[in-house]
């Protein structure tokens, strides 16, 4: 019993992780509708700033400037990279591949910079546990549940009451009629990639921390988990992304906490878990959980 | 366009002889670069088809050419049931297309960007399975490639032994042939496909899919089919990789393999059969010639030298990567297309008489790579 609670504690702080990077995929893609697969390195690029930075700035400052720089370069790369494309039919696409293109070098250089080494990020939680009733939990995995959600919560209030989040949402129901609303499309855009920024680069301090090693160069790559969990969503709802990375954490947490029963399915399958649940509810519901079949007129 | 119809053939033919030459004056190294440059060709016009005919993202392209390797390599070896190598080369490939068959329901139905990213499952899974499944795949280090013989002649050195012109032929230069022969039956039908009547309908399909299914195309089967072919181009390509390697692994067929792809077909320029080939030459062949001229060129530390300098590896990712980005915000229509409109433009300039050529080009504006024309030969 104590066995099953383990998996979903574990579960539900790595699903928190999750949805902040999914919920950065999912405001990118109302925004903008770029799929972006730089999200990987840009949560590197955080973490390695982390890293870098905390001997010198304390952790929280080292947390605090990675949080802005990361969003910073989100922001340019949306605004000098992808908005000066050709805006045609299919600029979103074009785009898609670019954050590619963007992705190998920023990962190329980081991976370079990282090498073999496991960068601690210096948190402090270390690797301290907390007895909960039966159970115990690592430090980290309360902290990430608890930041996760209070971010998460903020981001949800920045959607609902602000006159960005308002932009936000007009422009995903209809681009063209938010620009005549007069709505800021590329402000909005540039202010959507650079939260998502943030989002990645606090979520890397969770992917780093106990009872990971540490940052690897290998690290972003957990970021394209959040690829399923967004599209279980169904891609331009945040409650979705939220759903699904929840499902994802526990699916992935359960697996690996069954291991053993699950043999014939061979060793380490609980890191593919996530893609499997994702192609089982794409066969039921092309458009993911939350997402809606859009009306199309001719 | 028709007044250069008469040319085609001629031209052709002259290429597939140029083409015919390379295995009597270069060495090993460059031929090896030849056949995983012609490889990653069929592949990627697989791609192409789909991504820029039919619209559709795919990431899975690395799992339908680990389909072919493995496939060819079980079927041909032991263990497995070790049928004739022929036999196994075309099974492996119908075997990357049921696969692709297989993964239809989604494909069919899931659209573009979450096509996209529906596929990155394939290529996890995939992985996962090869490192898993030891007694076909050989687990984590993989398995060694029995070589390919077409009745009494292998594709090895000395089997028989072969002296061309004074030439002697060893496993390189005879599978450069082969590859040769692929590629040429890769572009024929590609292109016939391109033109036909289902071609059309994907061209359409990638368009307006509204406007498409007025017209009475069956969406779900076409995008489906669409994604059959494409896997059966990838199997081919594995299957020529596997024999061009000798050995396979499964770190090969990563989601970098697959995003190479993916890079390959948007540097040549969407739905373009000859920009594809052209995009998969130059990814394949960069990092392998800045490895081998690391030594030579400013900036660039050879392979092993301290940390902190920036390899061949790096230097290739860096400039592949940046030309991802710079082709893309420059010609979204790649390398295709910009040697069309240089070639609009000379013709232009020649028709108009020297002075006035520049401003004489017709004005055609940079298309979005994933709605490309229809291009004639």
């Amino acid at each position: 019993m104590t066995g099953l609670l383990d998996d979903l504690l574990g579960g539900l702080a790595l699903g928190a992780v999750y949805a902040l990077v999914a919920l950065g995929f999912v405001v990118i893609f109302k925004a903008s509708g770029v799929l972006s697969f730089a999200h990987g390195s840009l949560l590197l690029f955080g973490g390695y700033l982390i890293a870098v930075l905390h001997d010198d700035l304390g952790f929280a400052g080292a947390l605090a400037v990675a949080v802005l720089a990361t969003a910073l370069l989100a922001g340019a790369l949306d605004r000098l990279l992808l908005q000066r494309g050709d805006p045609g039919p299919g600029a979103a696409h074009v785009q898609t591949i670019v954050t590619i293109g963007v992705d190998i070098v920023l990962l190329t250089e980081l991976s370079r910079r990282i090498g073999g080494d496991l960068l601690p990020l210096g948190d402090p939680w270390g690797d301290a546990v907390t007895g909960l009733g039966p159970v115990t939990v690592a430090d980290s995995r309360l902290a990430a549940i608890v930041v996760s959600a209070v971010s998460i919560a903020s981001v949800f209030a920045l959607f609902r009451y602000t006159r960005w989040g308002l932009s936000l949402r007009a422009a995903g129901e209809d681009v063209e009629a938010a620009a005549l609303m007069g709505v800021r499309l590329s402000r909005v855009r540039t202010l959507a990639w650079c939260l998502a920024g943030g989002l990645a680069a606090l979520a890397a301090v969770f992917l780093a921390a106990f009872p990971a090693p540490g940052l690897e160069r290998t690290t972003g790559q957990i970021a394209l988990k959040a690829f399923p969990a967004a599209v279980l969503g169904g891609m331009a709802s945040p409650v979705g992304a939220l759903a699904g990375s929840l499902l994802i954490g526990l699916t992935e947490a359960l697996v690996a906490g069954h291991q053993s029963e699950l043999s014939l399915l061979g060793e380490g399958f609980a890191d593919v878990a996530p893609y499997a649940v994702m192609v089982l509810v794409l066969l039921v519901r092309p458009t993911g959980l939350f997402g809606t079949r859009g009306a199309a007129r001719v | 366009m028709s007044d250069r119809r008469p040319r085609t053939p001629v031209r052709t033919l002259l290429i597939a002889l140029v083409l015919c030459v390379p295995p009597f004056y270069l060495d090993a190294f460059w031929l090896r670069v030849g056949l995983f440059s012609v490889a990653a060709a069929i592949g990627a016009v697989g791609l192409s088809l789909l991504s820029g005919t039919a619209g559709q993202l795919s990431l899975g392209h690395a799992f339908f050419l680990a389909v072919g390797a493995y496939g060819y390599t079980w079927l041909a070896g032991e263990p497995g049931p070790g049928l004739p190598t022929a036999v196994a080369a075309v099974l492996a490939v119908l075997l990357a297309g049921a696969a692709g068959g297989l993964f239809s329901p989604v494909a069919g139905r899931v659209r573009g960007i979450y096509l996209g990213v529906a596929t990155l499952a394939l290529v996890f899974l995939g992985h996962h399975v090869l490192l898993t499944a030891d007694s076909v795949t050989g687990g984590f280090n993989g398995r060694s490639v029995p070589p390919l013989r077409l009745g009494g002649f292998g594709f090895t050195a000395g089997e028989p032994e072969l002296t061309v012109l004074g030439v002697p032929f060893g496993a390189e230069e005879r599978l450069w042939y082969l590859a040769l022969a692929l590629l040429g039956l890769t572009w024929f039908t590609a292109r016939g496909l391109l033109r036909s009547r289902p071609g059309r309908a994907l061209a359409a399909l990638r368009d307006s899919e509204t406007a498409a299914a007025v017209l009475g195309v069956d969406v779900a089967r076409h995008r489906a089919a669409a994604f059959v072919v494409s896997s059966m181009y990838a199997g081919t390509a594995g299957v020529l990789l596997a024999l061009a390697f000798r050995r396979i692994v499964p770190d090969y067929f990563s989601l970098a393999l697959s995003v190479d792809y993916l890079a390959m077909i948007v540097l040549g320029g969407l739905g373009s059969v000859a920009g594809a080939t052209a995009g998969a030459v130059f990814v394949t062949a960069l990092p392998l010639l800045l490895s081998r001229y690391a030594d030579q060129l400013p900036l660039v530390a050879a392979p092993g030298t301290a940390d902190g300098a920036v390899g061949p590896t790096e230097a290739a990712r860096f400039l592949y990567g940046a030309a991802v980005v710079v082709v893309l915000l420059h010609a979204p229509d790649g390398l295709h297309g910009l040697t069309r409109r240089l070639r609009d433009r000379f013709r232009a300039a020649r028709r108009s008489g020297p002075g006035s050529g520049p401003h004489a080009r017709p004005s055609a504006p940079p298309i979005a790579p994933v709605r490309p024309e229809e291009h004639t030969p």
